[in-house]
């Protein structure tokens, strides 16, 4: 059939005022509103680090990355805060990480909806809600007082382990879910187990999303606060052993500011921190970068 | 030229698939001619791919899907207790629609079939990969551009779709079937695929689902005709050689479809 012509116009608007806004001037508005409220945030974000930046840097040398802190932190450095940052929060995303990851599988790939799902969905999302000071009474009572761990590296780690398990399996799922189902199809239809095709098929592509997951738990038990110090303690000596009490580097500011100890080096424990957020993302995107995107 | 019909590779009887009280295919009979090419035709949403899946069991996914009836692969039952879905696939390979290459290396992309069934000597791979491209007319095409490195997504369609069937050749299957596997791509990569459907017809069953009808009037040696009947039932109307079912439809309801199409 050959294409018909269009029907000729009953009216001819040209000359006529049209009474709504063109759609390319909506346009013009809508991205210039977009545009306006990304750059303030960005603006908010970059003078929070700047600050931040400007009043603890200076303070920053050597020796306040090797010395532990003396008189309470308002001399020395605070390098026992920086390993015990680093030591629970290690704890924490090594126990966090395999629980985790392994009840999104279950959630996304082994079971379809049931009671056992709802239930889990509905702790995991309410517990996502629950602000960390309670977690952190919960830890105080049950590891620190209960199974009798006392104030530890350990005691925190595990703390901010169940704070950070819904982060975990949300994110992972939620990775795992978005994997196109044409891959989990392929996977089957080229001879594999369940586990094969996950972990052939569906793994490799939600690994991202997975480890964006991990790294957003990583930010939170580096910087959590509340949790810890009723856990982990607010020892100022080195920590020895996972059983030994720990001061993290967001516990040692908070003590400092609020105790009126050292305004400069809370300053100074509060750029570490956040460089060594930034550290911590710039690495593990590498790693992913360099492990996982070989084939994208 | 169609080959006559030889021995029958798959063969079902009265086979019915139901998607929960939906009733998708209907008392479904036909034996399928080993190295052959048959074709599966019918409007959309009669089944055809349904039918195709049966073989391999990918209707198993699904999991309101139930069958009825029996389908045999060389005489042994496809489904029931003594069957098993995952060797049965290594059997049946599989090549969908849309070529759906993962994310890896082309290396990658053809090796994970034979790592499912144990495959690891490092040798042993390499000359799958070598074979398996060769099959699809893309070892000499890749062979110099880094089979290990370049991602199997920065192929042309075409390509990835023959890279799809690569991979599918992996696990040296018997019988390979083809859920529309051209309809998304341009018809120069579509005849490179047809041609491969004839070079691959020597050694393995194809069974392809196709909408287009001089496709299967090309590359088919049989083709079988569905079509939805009065009471929504996905049902087997014609089965015939492909030119006897061209040329000379025996019902109605073929002709009317296939010269539908044409004019």
């Amino acid at each position: 059939m050959k294409p018909t012509k269009p029907p000729p116009r009953r009216f001819n608007f040209r000359g006529f005022k049209p009474r709504e806004i063109k759609p390319q001037t909506v346009e013009k508005i809508v991205k210039g509103f977009v545009w306006s409220v990304a750059l303030m945030v960005i603006a908010v974000l970059i003078s929070i680090v700047v600050f931040i930046l400007y009043k603890g840097l200076p303070v920053i040398n050597w020796g306040f990355l090797t010395e532990i802190p003396r008189k309470m932190g308002r001399e020395g450095g605070i390098s026992s805060a920086i390993a015990g940052t680093l030591l629970v929060t290690a704890v924490a995303v090594f126990i966090a990480m395999p629980f985790g990851i392994g009840t999104a599988f279950y959630l996304a790939e082994y079971t379809r909806g049931n009671t056992v799902t709802r239930v889990i969905r509905f702790s995991a999302e309410s517990l996502a809600g629950i602000p960390s000071i309670v977690y952190g009474l919960f830890g105080f009572i049950f590891f620190v007082m209960y199974l009798n761990l006392g104030w530890s590296v350990l005691s925190g780690g595990l703390t901010l382990a169940i704070m950070i398990l819904p982060t975990i399996i949300r994110t992972s799922e939620e990775a795992i879910r978005s994997v196109p189902n044409t891959y989990r199809e392929v996977g089957f239809s080229l001879g594999g187990t369940k586990w094969q095709t996950i972990r052939g098929a569906v793994a490799p592509s939600a690994v991202r999303g997975i480890a964006n997951g991990v790294i957003l738990s990583v930010g939170r038990s580096v910087a959590e606060t509340a949790a810890v110090v009723l856990t982990a303690g607010s020892a100022l000596r080195m920590p020895a052993s996972l059983s030994s009490p720990a001061r993290t580097m967001a516990v040692h500011f908070y003590i400092l500011a609020t105790e009126g100890i050292s305004m400069e080096n809370a300053y100074g424990t509060a750029a570490i921190l956040i460089i060594l957020i930034f550290f911590i993302n710039i690495v593990a995107n590498t790693l992913i970068n360099r492990f996982v995107a070989k084939g994208r | 030229m169609p080959k006559p019909p030889g021995k029958s590779k798959l063969t079902t009887r009265a086979i019915n698939l139901y998607y929960g009280n939906y009733h998708a295919l209907g008392d479904i009979t036909v034996e399928i001619p080993e190295c052959a090419v048959t074709a599966v035709i019918g409007p959309s949403g009669c089944g055809k791919s349904s039918f195709l899946r049966l073989f391999n069991r990918m209707n198993d996914l699904i999991p309101t899907a139930r069958v009825e009836g029996e389908a045999f692969i060389d005489g042994a039952p496809v489904y029931g207790k003594d069957s098993d879905a995952v060797s049965l696939r290594k059997r049946v390979g599989m090549v969908f629609q849309k070529p759906n290459v993962f994310p890896m290396s082309i290396y990658e992309n053809i090796v994970i079939g034979p790592r499912h069934h144990g495959v690891k000597n490092r040798g042993e791979l390499d000359a799958v990969v070598e074979r398996c491209l060769a099959q699809v007319a893309l070892w000499d095409e890749l062979k110099d551009v880094g089979i290990r490195n370049k991602s199997g997504l920065e192929l042309s369609s075409g390509q990835r779709q023959r890279l799809c069937i690569a991979r599918a050749l992996a696990v040296d299957p018997e019988v390979i079937l083809m859920d529309e596997s051209c309809s998304a791509l341009d018809p120069e990569s579509t005849m490179k695929i047809e041609e491969l459907m004839a070079d691959l017809a020597c050694r393995y069953t194809i069974i392809i689902v196709t909408h287009n009808m001089e496709q299967a009037l090309r590359v088919s040696d049989m083709s079988a005709f569905f079509m939805i009947d009065g009471d929504k039932v996905g049902r087997l109307v014609e089965y015939a050689p492909t030119i006897d079912m061209f040329y000379a439809p025996k019902d109605k309801r073929t002709e009317d479809y296939i010269t539908g199409r044409f004019g």
